[in-house]
């Protein structure tokens, strides 16, 4: 493990270029994304244990639309926003990582 | 009973607890490329030094059958004994015996060895090869770990700290570690981590094995948790042997002075830094060139690269070093590298260790991660951590020192003794293309080739101030030197520090961004 990373590359830090070794850590850096509030994701990994809405429900925002149990506490997850649910990505008893996309919302036509 | 036959009792009472968990458990431990507890106190404390303590407690455990289960000694072997002369309590977790899970008695022994360090002001070191929260006897256990925790806290900067972490160390167990001040591990035996593999999969789904959720490599590369990385355990207990011979046995005390003793001849340090700012070399070369016989002890040397840290001596004393490494990530600040720095530089100062700093530093790392990731709380620890500390401080600017960064390394501004500058020094608000970049934007805009003119107006900025000169004339350096003068100044600054004596404002502690 210890040999890894010894190639040079540039980093380029205020308009100057250096010559230097990336470390691992900074190449599998994540891009920054933009958070979708019609995209509701796992704030926790656990087990969807209840769905409360099916696709095409009008549903407001603060509405519970799931449950989600992480650490032993049932987590009844509200809807960001108002509008439609557009597709549910999930199903009761999956084990979800945190960050999973779980239903994905539109903004009512 | 005559006398000869009682002493015949002890020595067969001790000979039955020896064997700790016997014969098969100590086969079991040697197969996994493990010493029992005695053997690695044995390696690691000079020949004949050990006295051995509570060899004879036992458990009161009284559920679960535990009644009928006699366990050597509880499973944990305190004592103390010296390391090339320096006096040292030790503990060492049995895995032979109920795989050195800790219960009551287990607890006490090892506190007991705790307060005893604390009151004779001695280094404290932990051997952790533990299961765990011996389950049997339910709270009590849970107590026990308290009582540790609470123990390193109150040792914590009054006698040195140093976790040796041989087997597991899992769950609550692994914070008595982490309050330590140095922790070593060891390739396919240390494994730490709050939950484990198993906890994992059947919590999230997520399948790892414990090398690469806990293993040596993962805390000394990955979390930073490890400060010593070894193959073997007795690569490990030598380079114990070496941390200790760096460090004083109390903050009482200074390090042991040892004899004086140049470089190496090899190390030529006129030739070890390129002249242009944006090239790379290994920083642990200039290091080398001004320690005493050339060595140089590395702290963390897997983690944050970025930055190097460690102890060496400089005509026989004792010093931390903290130094850019342009050699890695151009040598930037960032999180990982801040937390690093700041906590060393926090371990010399309650140590009475003088910091030298060498300086050569774009900035801090750019990018959403790092912002948000809280680069401005980390990167304040450095801050925090330099103002705070009133061992002397020596700092020597290499080549860059560019904006925060100048700041943050050591700078005159947080009160460092000395600051020296090699004349390669650029000591600037930025490095020039950035500054050009904004101070000639409008008359680069309206140029008739843009890249001609900010090429000239780069030079111009260049050659006015990426020199050591305008901060050498406001006196935040106190000399421009050669590079070829710097052991001698270093030298000659840790003798006139000797006695450095300054008054902080009184408060029960201060609020450092942790």
């Amino acid at each position: 493990m210890e040999k890894k990373d010894t190639k040079l590359e540039i980093l380029n830090i205020n308009y100057s270029e250096y010559t230097t070794r990336l470390s691992t850590k900074f190449k599998n850096r994540e891009p920054y994304k933009h958070p979708d509030k019609f995209k509701l994701l796992s704030f926790i990994p656990g087990t969807i244990i209840e769905i409360l809405v099916k696709e095409g429900d009008k549903i407001k925002k603060g509405d519970e639309v799931l449950v989600l149990e992480a650490m032993k506490m049932k987590n009844r997850i509200k809807c960001p926003v108002s509008g439609l649910v557009k597709h549910i990505d999930t199903h009761v008893n999956d084990v979800v990582p945190k960050g999973k996309l779980l239903i994905e919302f539109s903004p009512e036509e | 009973m005559p006398i000869d036959q009682k002493i015949r009792e002890l020595q067969e009472r001790r000979q039955k607890v020896l064997l700790g968990g016997g014969e098969k458990a100590i086969q079991k431990q040697k197969a996994m490329g493990k010493g029992t507890a005695r053997e690695r106190i044995m390696i690691l404390l000079d020949e004949g030094s050990f006295s051995e303590y509570d060899m004879f407690v036992e458990h009161e455990a009284r559920d679960f059958d535990m009644d009928k289960k006699s366990l050597p000694s509880d499973g944990v072997i305190i004592g103390t004994g010296t390391i090339e002369g320096a006096p040292i309590a030790i503990f060492a977790q049995d895995f032979t015996v109920a795989g050195g899970s800790l219960g009551l008695m287990h607890s006490r022994k090892i506190t007991k060895i705790m307060d005893h360090a604390l009151k004779m002001r001695i280094p404290l070191i932990g051997i952790n090869d533990s299961g765990g929260a011996r389950i049997q006897e339910g709270v009590n256990s849970l107590a026990g770990y308290g009582e540790i925790f609470f123990r390193n806290t109150l040792s914590s900067g009054v006698i040195p700290q140093i976790s040796v972490v041989l087997g597991p160390c899992a769950g609550g167990a692994v914070y008595s570690p982490a309050l330590t001040d140095f922790v070593f591990v060891v390739q396919n035996i240390s494994k730490m981590f709050i939950t484990g593999p198993e906890v994992i999969k059947t919590v999230l789904g997520e399948e790892i094995s414990m090398e690469d959720l806990g293993g040596a490599m993962v805390h000394s590369e990955i979390t930073g948790n490890a400060h010593f990385y070894s193959k073997t355990e007795d690569e490990c207990f030598a380079k114990i042997k070496e941390l200790v011979s760096y460090i004083p046995w109390n903050n009482q005390r200074k390090s042991r002075a040892m004899e004086p003793a140049d470089p190496l001849g090899d190390c030529n340090i006129d030739n070890i830094v390129p002249a242009d700012p944006t090239l790379p070399y290994d920083v642990k070369d200039v290091i080398r060139s001004v320690t005493d016989k050339s060595e140089f002890f590395e702290i963390q040397r897997h983690w944050a690269k970025n930055i190097v840290v460690g102890f060496g001596r400089i005509h026989g004393a004792t010093v931390g070093f903290v130094a850019n490494q342009p050699l890695e990530l151009a040598g930037v600040l960032d999180v990982d590298s801040s937390d690093k720095s700041a906590r060393f530089i926090r371990y010399c100062d309650a140590f009475n260790i003088p910091i030298i700093t060498f300086v050569d530093l774009p900035g801090y790392l750019p990018g959403v991660d790092q912002e948000h990731a809280g680069v401005i709380r980390h990167g304040a620890k450095l801050l925090y951590a330099y103002s705070e500390a009133t061992v002397p401080k020596i700092t020597v600017i290499i080549r860059k020192a560019y904006g925060g960064g100048y700041i943050a390394m050591g700078s005159r501004h947080l009160r460092a003794d000395f600051v020296f500058a090699w004349p390669g020094a650029e000591i600037a608000v930025m490095g020039p293309e950035g500054a050009a970049n904004i101070i000639f934007r409008k008359e680069i805009m309206a140029s008739d080739d843009p890249d001609a003119t900010r090429k000239a107006k780069v030079e111009e900025y260049k050659s006015k101030f990426a020199n050591p000169y305008v901060a050498a004339a406001k006196g935040y350096v106190d000399a421009v030197i050669e590079p070829c003068e710097t052991r001698r100044l270093l030298i000659h600054a840790i003798e006139v520090s000797d006695n450095k004596s300054v008054s902080m404002p009184f408060k029960k502690h201060g609020i450092p961004p942790v």
